[in-house]
């Protein structure tokens, strides 16, 4: 037993590889159900109103169908349900007949057949009394105040506007960055019934037992009563960590109807109801001595939430660690308007942050005329600059300077637009970056099986984030074993409490509850069953600031001609702690890196003007990178451990997209010598009149 | 007239207690893997329905329903084609393989191998459709056709480039591409595709 | 989507016929479009007539020397042809330069030529579109538009046709057949497709059931190295924000004749008359474009 070959540091493929590429692996969608009915959603078409009048009786005798749920026959909701940031109003469907934001469900309609439920949905008349609306959002929106401060609250370190007074340069800039869609592939999908007094479904969420909670709640049923399960999930960034439309609907169809009823959103209604990043407007103002010495970081940020329920997008968290300053300002202000409520997409807060941050920073270099990596080198804090406490670990120097070797760096010119190939402009940049890390009090239990195999429950959810080899492998050397002497199982609420797939904290939560119970298991003598809850533990953790790190270089090549720009290179090093699988790991962020080079330079919500609806909510009109987008990306890892939290490691989920935008961005400058401080960089904000002088 | 509907597929109607109507309605024998199989479908039905909730191969994945993912990437006899833009009567008469049939029992073609040995795929919603999309690019680019970066009076060399031009129908959220090409191009150069 | 009637044809004649005998029937190739507007609720046929079996496909050598182009031959197959490649190089560049491999595999030139804007607005019924229901406005006028038309429009609509491979037929002056049941013609590309005015629900002058039968490209194109270029917001996969299919022909540092046709700008194919016949007869060098350095 305890000659087993460490699994923790080992590139090793996906252990449920195989199924994935013949198409074995089932989703929520995919599961067989005999007697299964199928339910459409339908969405208002209206921005703001009131139902006027919904009548089912033109589609209650189409073929198929078995009848419409809608606010006036629907289950009454417990209005104390919600998430993370308290009761979600996004949650309360069909329970009245305001419309509160387009594309808000407004009944759901249930036939024999997938084909039958469509026509019958797409023929349900809705008629609505149309109120007016406000989608309009700006950072000086007058119903703009000040954001909930359940994390990344304001900061006031030093005199800000003193220090930027005595600042040989002063840097103010505004950042935009749009609505933004998590778009996973897999479409929201969920299939309730009943087992006799018990709720039972299958969904595509990112953690099935808190998704269990949240429906034991808006149902008012005792929570041994639910059971959520949720095999694959074909991702989630986000869009899946709260209990979804779809979850609400089927299980509102299996009591109804009696029998189970599977509701699948489309793609453009995983578009229009489930979790998107707000729109934000940041302002930055940074001042900095002649030899780059940050004297003052001020940095701003309002976001749009809906008044269903409240939301931070904490943009400014990362301007709290990432550079010593001895002034330092921060606030978030929340405009609500009429929109779905915005929730964390793959990055939270810290992509946007960053994206406005670090392209402040690119400026404060150029201002200055110094190398921008140097200036991220002198401005190194030894503690936190807000929270005065030390740091876990802190390896971004690493991450700057093996990233700039292996980037080639040092030889590059600073100065803008002088790189040219043929009609095509040549730039670099980079960008630091950081990702706060942590973990969130989880269950789990291990059986030492009679066979000398070892049986590990934990409510991890695998969203293609490789959670199930990892915890594999983290489980085998906490118990001194062979992988293939772990039987892992994974995502049923029936499991027992534990954090979700979120907040780059799944893996390390969830590791940290099965080190413990190995740990306890083995001190039994390896017998029996063992179950741990990590809650007192993770109180007894000291406070330090915990993050991870990462340097992002990027290259491209702009047409000024066409304004199209290329990403031509790409390089991130990152420090996250020990790497559990490097093979899964550097797919992770090579995965992130992707999603912030779509943020760069393709994706925008675009809403219609005059009716506030979106307008581009498919893959067609809402574009993520395709193949062609995106070049071979190199992603490696410094030497890092994280001393706090068990087997030393960190959150790799998130970091990947932090900092990717601002690289681009400032690589952009670099080519063209024109800043570009809002997002998507399209070709009609690059293209030049005269390209060629 | 040469109607479709084939007489010698005979099926009982009235599934699910569901009157079927003669006209918006049919009778048709789908070959799917090599197997035939009667159906009778709502005209209305996709081939990618008909596949997942009638054949129950649910390896082809919905993720748009509008050809603009390539999720449910499928070949018709040999090309590939996004079956949730294809009629289910109107995929009748053509061999239809999805990802459940490129393999053979148990062992893994080549390129599902390399998929797996390489990460081409995380959460795995798109790789059904980007491994069968590679089966059938790699068929065209042995047939010698070019794609939008091949240089106009030039053949095709199969390289990075043209494969990510060539699987820019196949959208992936993760960020697997990297992988995904690398694999792509690591199976065509042991030069077997299909085994 | 509506339930409607499926059937499949293996002769021009009772292809015409079926959808003579009925108003709501369409013509089904690849359906890559007409599907997809069936889903969104903007085309609902009774009857759909897949004519894929149609004697129609493929590319041969016309009478005059020039290439004739089936209707059902598929956007790959014209793409990849030989002779398209060798003599028409910025066809093949324009149908390559659409849509995915798996979608040029369905889609057929005859339903290239047919399909319909991608105009949002367009595709959403609870919009107010005067191409999917005459006199009901165009809510693209007064809103997101960026990618909509800068030429031609009116206010009744700013749509864009979105075919890339159309962009191209036009550099080229080709030509479209058609039959009905009362006899065969043809129409040049530049015709097909009549200007917006207020009637942007005809979208081609086909007349009423004609079905497309083949393309026909003339003998010789100016060069053998016309180019299509398309510029869109990601690298592919997507439409175009502008296009331009080229075609040059240079003898003594002189341009002889030149062809521009412009692609996501206009309801049709834009020909660049104005840009033509500025640039024919004038030196071959860059110094030429206005503007150019």
């Amino acid at each position: 037993m305890s000659g087993a070959a460490p699994a923790v540091g080992v590139a090793r493929p996906r252990v449920e590889g195989p199924a994935k590429v013949t198409g074995r692996a089932r989703y929520a969608a995919d599961v067989p159900m005999a007697d299964l009915a199928f339910g459409i959603v339908v969405v208002s078409t209206v921005t703001r109103g009131r139902i006027r009048d919904i009548d089912v009786a033109a589609v209650q005798d189409m073929p198929g169908v078995l009848g419409v749920i809608d606010h006036r026959n629907a289950p009454r909701l417990n209005p104390d349900a919600g998430h993370f940031f308290g009761p979600d109003g996004g949650l309360q469907l069909l329970q009245d007949d305001v419309i509160p934001h387009a594309g808000r469900p407004v009944a759901l309609v249930v036939a024999e057949t997938l084909e039958q439920a469509r026509a019958a949905a797409e023929a349900l008349p809705v008629t609505y009394e149309v109120l007016p609306h406000d989608t309009d959002f700006s950072a000086d929106h007058p119903a703009g105040r000040a954001a909930m401060a359940l994390f990344d609250g304001p900061v006031d370190v030093g005199d800000v506007d003193r220090e930027l007074a005595a600042s040989a340069v002063v840097v103010r800039e505004r950042y935009f960055t749009p609505e933004e869609h998590c778009s996973a592939m897999e479409p929201h999908s969920a299939t309730a019934w009943w087992e006799g007094e018990r709720l039972q479904a299958v969904d595509s969420n990112q953690g099935p037992f808190f998704i269990a909670t949240v429906v034991a709640t808006l149902f008012s049923l005792p929570l041994e009563q639910v059971r959520i399960r949720t095999e694959h999930v074909g991702g989630g960034f986000g869009s899946k960590g709260l209990c979804g439309p779809q979850l609400v609907l089927a299980v509102m169809g299996a009591m109804h109807f009696a029998r189970p009823v599977r509701v699948t959103l489309s793609r453009n209604q995983v578009f229009l109801t489930t979790a998107m990043r707000p729109a934000i407007e940041q302002m930055v103002r940074i001042g900095a001595d002649d030899d780059g010495r940050l004297r003052a970081i001020h940095h701003e940020a309002a976001f749009e939430l809906s008044p269903l329920a409240e939301y931070i997008e904490g943009c400014t968290e990362l301007t709290k660690t990432l550079y010593a300053t001895p002034a330092l300002r921060t606030r978030l202000t929340a405009v609500p308007l009429d929109i779905l409520p915005p929730y964390s997409m793959r990055g939270p807060g810290a992509a946007p942050g960053s994206f406005a941050l670090e392209c402040a920073m690119d400026e404060v270099a150029e201002r200055l005329g110094i190398d921008p990596l140097e200036l991220r080198l002198r401005n190194e804090p030894t503690v936190g600059p807000a929270s005065g406490l030390p740091f876990s670990t802190r390896n971004l120097v690493a991450c700057l300077r093996e990233g700039a070797r292996r980037f080639g760096w040092a030889s590059r010119d600073h100065r803008p637009r002088m790189r040219r190939e043929g009609p095509l402009l040549v730039g670099t940049g980079l960008a630091a970056t950081s990702f706060s890390v942590g973990a969130f009090p989880s269950t789990a239990s291990i059986t030492a099986e009679p066979d000398g195999t070892f049986t590990v429950v934990v409510n991890a959810t695998d969203l293609g984030t490789g959670a199930r080899t990892a915890l594999t492998a983290i489980a085998a050397d906490a118990l001194a074993v062979g992988a293939e002497k772990v039987r892992l199982r994974i995502s049923d609420s029936d499991f027992g409490p534990a954090w979700s797939a979120g907040g780059s904290r799944g893996t390390t939560s969830w590791a940290w509850a099965i080190t413990e119970a190995a740990a306890k298991l083995r001190s039994s003598g390896d017998q029996g069953t063992v179950t741990v809850d990590t809650a007192q533990l993770l109180n007894d953790l000291p406070s330090r600031e915990r993050h991870s790190y990462s340097a992002v270089f990027a290259e491209v090549t702009v047409d000024p001609a066409t304004g199209e720009v290329r990403v031509r290179r790409l390089l991130g090093m990152f420090a996250v702690g020990r790497v559990v699988n490097p093979l899964m790991a550097r797919s992770q962020v090579i995965g992130g890196m992707i999603g912030g080079l779509s943020m760069a330079l393709h994706e925008e919500g675009v809403r219609d003007p005059v009716s506030g609806r979106h307008i581009n909510a498919d893959f067609a009109g809402y574009h993520i990178s395709a193949h062609a987008d995106v070049p071979d990306i190199e992603a490696d890892f410094v030497p890092d451990y994280e001393p706090g939290i068990p087997m030393g490691i960190k959150g790799a989920g998130e970091i990947g997209n932090v900092g990717t935008p601002a690289a681009i961005a400032n690589a952009v400058w670099h080519a063209t010598g024109s800043r570009q401080r809002a997002l998507p960089i399209r070709p009609d904000r690059v293209i030049e009149e005269h390209p060629l002088q | 007239m040469a109607f479709h509907r084939l007489s010698t597929c005979a099926v009982a109607l009235g599934e699910k207690g569901v009157a079927l109507n003669e006209d918006t309605h049919s009778e048709i024998l789908l070959h799917v893997n090599g197997v035939k199989h009667c159906l009778s479908v709502d005209n209305r039905t996709t081939l990618l329905d008909a596949l997942r909730e009638r054949v129950g191969h649910t390896g082809t994945k919905k993720g748009c329903d509008h050809g603009q993912c390539g999720a449910c990437t499928v070949l018709c006899d040999g090309r590939r084609v996004v079956s949730c833009l294809m009629l289910a009567v109107a995929a009748e008469g053509a061999e239809v393989t999805t990802v459940e049939g490129l393999g053979g029992d148990g062992e893994l073609l080549p390129i599902q191998q390399e998929f797996v040995r390489l990460d081409g795929f995380q959460c795995g919603y798109c790789t059904s459709g980007q491994i069968c999309s590679a089966v059938g690019m790699l068929a065209e680019y042995a047939e010698g056709w070019p794609s939008a970066v091949t240089a106009p009076g030039s053949e095709p060399v199969l390289d990075a480039v043209e494969v990510r031009e060539r699987m820019s129908g196949n959208l992936c959220r993760c960020g697997a591409y990297p992988s995904i090409v690398r694999a792509v191009l690591e199976t065509a150069a042991r030069g077997e595709v299909t085994g | 989507m509506r339930e409607f009637a499926y059937q499949r044809v293996t002769q021009v004649r009772e292809a015409l016929t079926l959808v003579a005998e009925n108003d709501g029937s369409r013509y089904l190739a690849g359906g890559t479009n007409l599907v997809d507007l069936m889903k969104c609720g903007v085309e609902a046929p009774t009857r759909l007539v897949d004519v894929r079996s149609l004697p129609l496909g493929g590319v041969r050598e016309g009478a005059d020397g020039g290439l004739v182009i089936g209707a059902t031959t598929t956007n790959s197959d014209v793409a990849a042809h030989p002779e398209v490649r060798r003599r028409f190089p910025a066809l093949s560049q324009a149908v390559l330069a659409g849509a995915s491999g798996q979608l040029r595999n369905m889609a057929t030139v005859g339903g290239n030529l047919l399909q319909r804007t991608r105009c949002a607005y367009f595709a959403d019924p609870s919009q107010a579109c005067n191409k999917r229901v005459p006199g009901t406005g165009c809510s693209a006028v007064d809103g997101a538009h960026h990618n909509h038309a800068v030429f031609g429009w009116s206010r009744h609509c700013v749509a864009t046709h979105p075919s890339d491979m159309a962009v191209a037929l036009a550099a080229f002056d080709a030509v479209v057949h058609y039959e009905t049941l009362d006899g065969g013609g043809e129409i040049p590309l530049s015709e097909f497709y009549p200007p917006v005015g207020d009637t942007p629900q005809q979208e081609t002058v086909l007349p009423s059931g004609a079905l497309i039968t083949a393309v026909s490209l003339p003998k010789a194109a100016l060069s053998p190295w016309s180019r299509y270029r398309k510029v869109r917001d990601r690298a592919s996969y997507a439409f175009a924000n502008v296009s331009i299919a080229a075609d040059l022909g240079v003898h003594d540092g002189v341009v002889r004749d030149v062809r521009i046709a412009l692609g996501g700008v206009a309801s049709q194919p834009w020909r660049a008359r104005s840009a033509e016949a500025f640039l024919r007869g004038g030196p071959a060098s860059f110094g030429t474009v206005p503007g150019g350095g």
